[in-house]
């Protein structure tokens, strides 16, 4: 299977959903002829033109607005956003006019979009262009929201949003962007709201989703060799729809729950699933639930520092054997 | 495209850069060789710091984003160098000129690019996020266009608090095209505050030219006219004309308390950032075009070397200083702290930091 970068998956992704259907177009700052400012749409308006690979104004409520118009009469928007923290300022399109229009039409119109950019921390950006509104967005019902953590999931989910009939926003990493993984060739989509075991073990579960899932794994790794210690981690890859089943079967094997996001703690995804695993796997439990998430603050800009704010590997080894002690 | 075929741009950038028409004009005639002097330096400063930050990055000890501000200096110093006491300042994440403007230190400017906790915010903002209302500049802002608003309620708050000042906001020309920008023209027209939104005109919003990203009828700033504005444009590389014009738009928030648009035609040597290669969407012809005939800097030495205000010793002098504040300044960066683990959580909510018997609330505010 040829191995590419989480970039390459992505547009890899948007190559063939632009063949197979001409009602997709793809839009954003930047994204055709400076080939996107993280290089994810390289060579589209080459191969595609501008009809369907469009350079926007600096106007994102104005264009993502225009986005959600067009696709209630069937065209398939892909928008970039440059950043997640710049969705902020379109806020009102995509939740209320998005969010909401095909049940306030009685299901009478569809909302066939999906909005992608990287939503996270990392790179010494500061507070403004940091965020990770995964969990802001995934709390409104009418919205999907999906965070893959590698190229062979972030090629899938792709295809599987574009195809999707309601709002899609999909939430990558700039940290993952080189990435590489094995990626078939061929046409395959990951299925909205299945979870995937990124590593199977018996004596602690750790749910993760995004780049913390890539930080779980290199957690458990230390933890089996350093503490011997069997560590099974769950990507849950979409947000809404939820894989509820797959995240309690993993409870049910190992009676010990951590949770690692990205996100501030204060109603982050996480504390969805800690609910979701106390109301229906609770005699399950040989000891409370942990979190791993960001430090509660606006993101610092020192790159030392906010290498701590975030999760870590250490935090997570550290919080892991609080759960198992 | 919508570009009109009749442009709205200022008469003397139409002719090839000489001796400044402005130069007589009262507000820069009223300045002593001392003020001259003063102005020269200061533009020099910035541009020497932000010259020595490309080096800091380089050896990778600054990270994110890094915009500089060279080729565009004219335009801070210009401006800023009109305000007085009741006169604020906000702008984009282009912000290091309009800090040493103000006179913000290097060495605060150069620790918070490299994180520490000597720098201007201590660590926790970085280069697109500089603060210092002490010294009426507002910032420093990431996202874009969203300064415009905040400026439009500098202006409110001096206008409500009966002060004789104003508010500059400054944008580049991509950010025109922010639904919030024109949401606060609006507010500011029909409120008469005294503001000047200032759109730094470099030609580029990262790799878009203007022209592909601008609907307008001659010009940006004419926009204005839509909501009954005042505006004008303006040669960014001539110093002498920024003052000149931006005096006028001044007078206006002062005497009259009524906004203005200035759109300040000026232009960016390095890329949109240390991150952008810049080898796409401009000529190199194009760069070195502004570089060797509208430095805005080279254009003033000029200038005061003919008013025999400035001698080449003495521009030398100034140079060498510059240059050695900006070493300095790496060095003063190299050698503070970071933050702490225990800072990240400061400065979140006032009563975390000042706990005591004026804290209302009882819940917690920070989480595990
Ligand atoms: C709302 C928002 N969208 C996009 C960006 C990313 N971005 C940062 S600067 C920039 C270009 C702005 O160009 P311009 O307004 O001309 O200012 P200049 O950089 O030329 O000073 C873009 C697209 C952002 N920071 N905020
Ligand atoms: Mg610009």
């Amino acid at each position: 299977m040829p191995v590419i970068t989480y970039r390459e998956a992505l547009r890899a992704a948007m190559r063939e959903e632009l063949q197979r259907d001409e009602k997709v177009v793809l839009m954003g700052e930047e994204v055709a002829q400076f080939n996107g400012a993280y290089k994810v749409t390289e060579g589209l308006l080459k191969e595609f033109g501008p009809k369907r690979v469009v350079d926007t104004p600096i106007s994102e409520a104005g264009f993502i607005g225009l986005g959600i118009g067009a696709s209630m009469l069937g065209i398939r928007p892909v928008m970039e956003l440059m950043f997640w923290s710049f969705s902020y300022v379109a806020f009102d399109q995509i939740v209320n006019n998005a969010g909401n229009i095909r049940y306030m039409s009685g299901g009478l119109i569809n909302c066939p979009i999906v909005i992608r950019g990287p939503a996270n921390g990392g790179t010494n950006v500061g507070a403004t262009h940091s965020h990770t509104p995964e969990a802001i967005l995934a709390s409104h019902p009418g919205i999907k929201v999906v965070c893959p953590a590698t190229p062979y999931d972030a090629k899938g989910l792709m295809k599987a949003a574009i195809r999707d009939n309601d709002p899609v926003y999909v939430m990558e990493n700039t940290i993952l962007y080189n990435d590489k993984g094995e990626v078939p060739d061929e046409d395959y989509i990951v299925p909205l709201g299945v979870a995937d075991v990124k590593r199977t073990g018996e004596d602690l579960t750790i749910v993760a989703h995004g780049r913390a899932v890539i930080t779980s794994l290199k957690a458990a790794e230390i933890l089996e060799k350093e503490h011997g210690v069997s560590v099974e981690v769950v990507d849950l890859r979409s947000i809404r729809p939820l894989d509820e089943a797959t995240v309690l079967q993993s409870v049910r094997k190992t009676h010990r729950v951590l949770l690692v996001e990205e996100n501030k703690p204060f109603c982050g995804v996480d504390a969805q699933v800690a609910y979701l695993i106390q109301s229906k796997a609770f005699d399950e439990l040989d000891a409370p639930i942990h979190r791993v998430s960001s430090i509660d603050a606006p993101q610092i800009y020192c790159k030392r520092l906010e290498d701590q704010q975030l999760p870590n590997a250490q935090r997570v080894v550290a919080e892991a054997l609080k759960v198992l002690a | 495209m919508a570009t009109p075929a009749v442009l709205t741009h200022p008469e003397s950038l139409k002719r090839p850069a000489g001796p400044s028409e402005y130069a007589k004009h009262p507000i820069n005639a009223a300045l002593s060789k001392e003020d001259k002097i003063e102005l020269y330096r200061k533009m020099a400063r910035i541009r020497h710091f932000e010259q020595r930050c490309i080096r800091v990055y380089q050896q990778g000890k600054i990270g994110g984003f890094l915009h500089l501000y060279v080729g565009q200096e004219a335009v801070a110093a210009g401006t800023i160098s009109l305000l007085g006491k009741h006169d604020h300042l906000i702008t984009g994440y282009r912000d290091h000129g309009h800090g040493l403007m103000v006179g913000m230190g290097m060495n605060e400017c150069m620790a918070e690019l490299t994180g520490k906790a000597t720098g201007c915010s201590q660590g926790k903002g970085g280069s697109m996020h500089y603060f210092a209302p002490d010294k009426n500049y507002w910032g420093g802002h990431g996202i874009v266009g969203g300064q415009a608003p905040l400026g439009t309620g500098l202006a409110y708050a001096v206008k409500y608090l009966g002060h004789k000042g104003s508010c500059l906001a400054y944008m580049g020309d991509g950010a025109v095209n922010q639904g919030a920008v024109h949401e606060a023209y609006n507010l500011a027209a029909l409120w008469d505050l005294p503001i000047i939104f200032v759109i730094e005109n470099n030609g580029y919003s990262m790799g878009t030219s203007q022209e592909r990203s601008s609907a307008h009828p001659g010009c940006l700033a004419k926009r204005a006219e839509g909501y009954g504005m005042a505006w004008d444009v303006v040669n960014g590389h001539d110093v002498y004309e920024v003052r000149a014009k931006t005096s006028a738009a001044l007078k206006r928030a002062h005497e009259e308390s009524k906004p203005t648009v200035l759109e300040i035609f000026t232009y960016r040597y390095y890329g949109h950032s240390m991150a952008d290669p810049d080898k796409t969407y401009r000529d190199k012809e194009e760069i070195k075009e502004y570089r060797e005939q509208k430095d805005p800097v080279l254009l003033f030495e000029k200038e005061l070397l003919a008013e025999k205000v400035l001698t080449p010793e003495l521009s030398q002098a100034i140079n060498e200083a510059a240059m050695a504040e900006a070493d300095q300044a790496a060095a003063f960066a190299d050698a503070s702290p970071d933050p702490t683990v225990a800072d990240i959580t400061k400065n979140i909510y006032w009563e975390e930091d000042h706990r005591g018997p004026q804290t209302t609330s009882r819940g917690t505010i920070i989480f595990e």
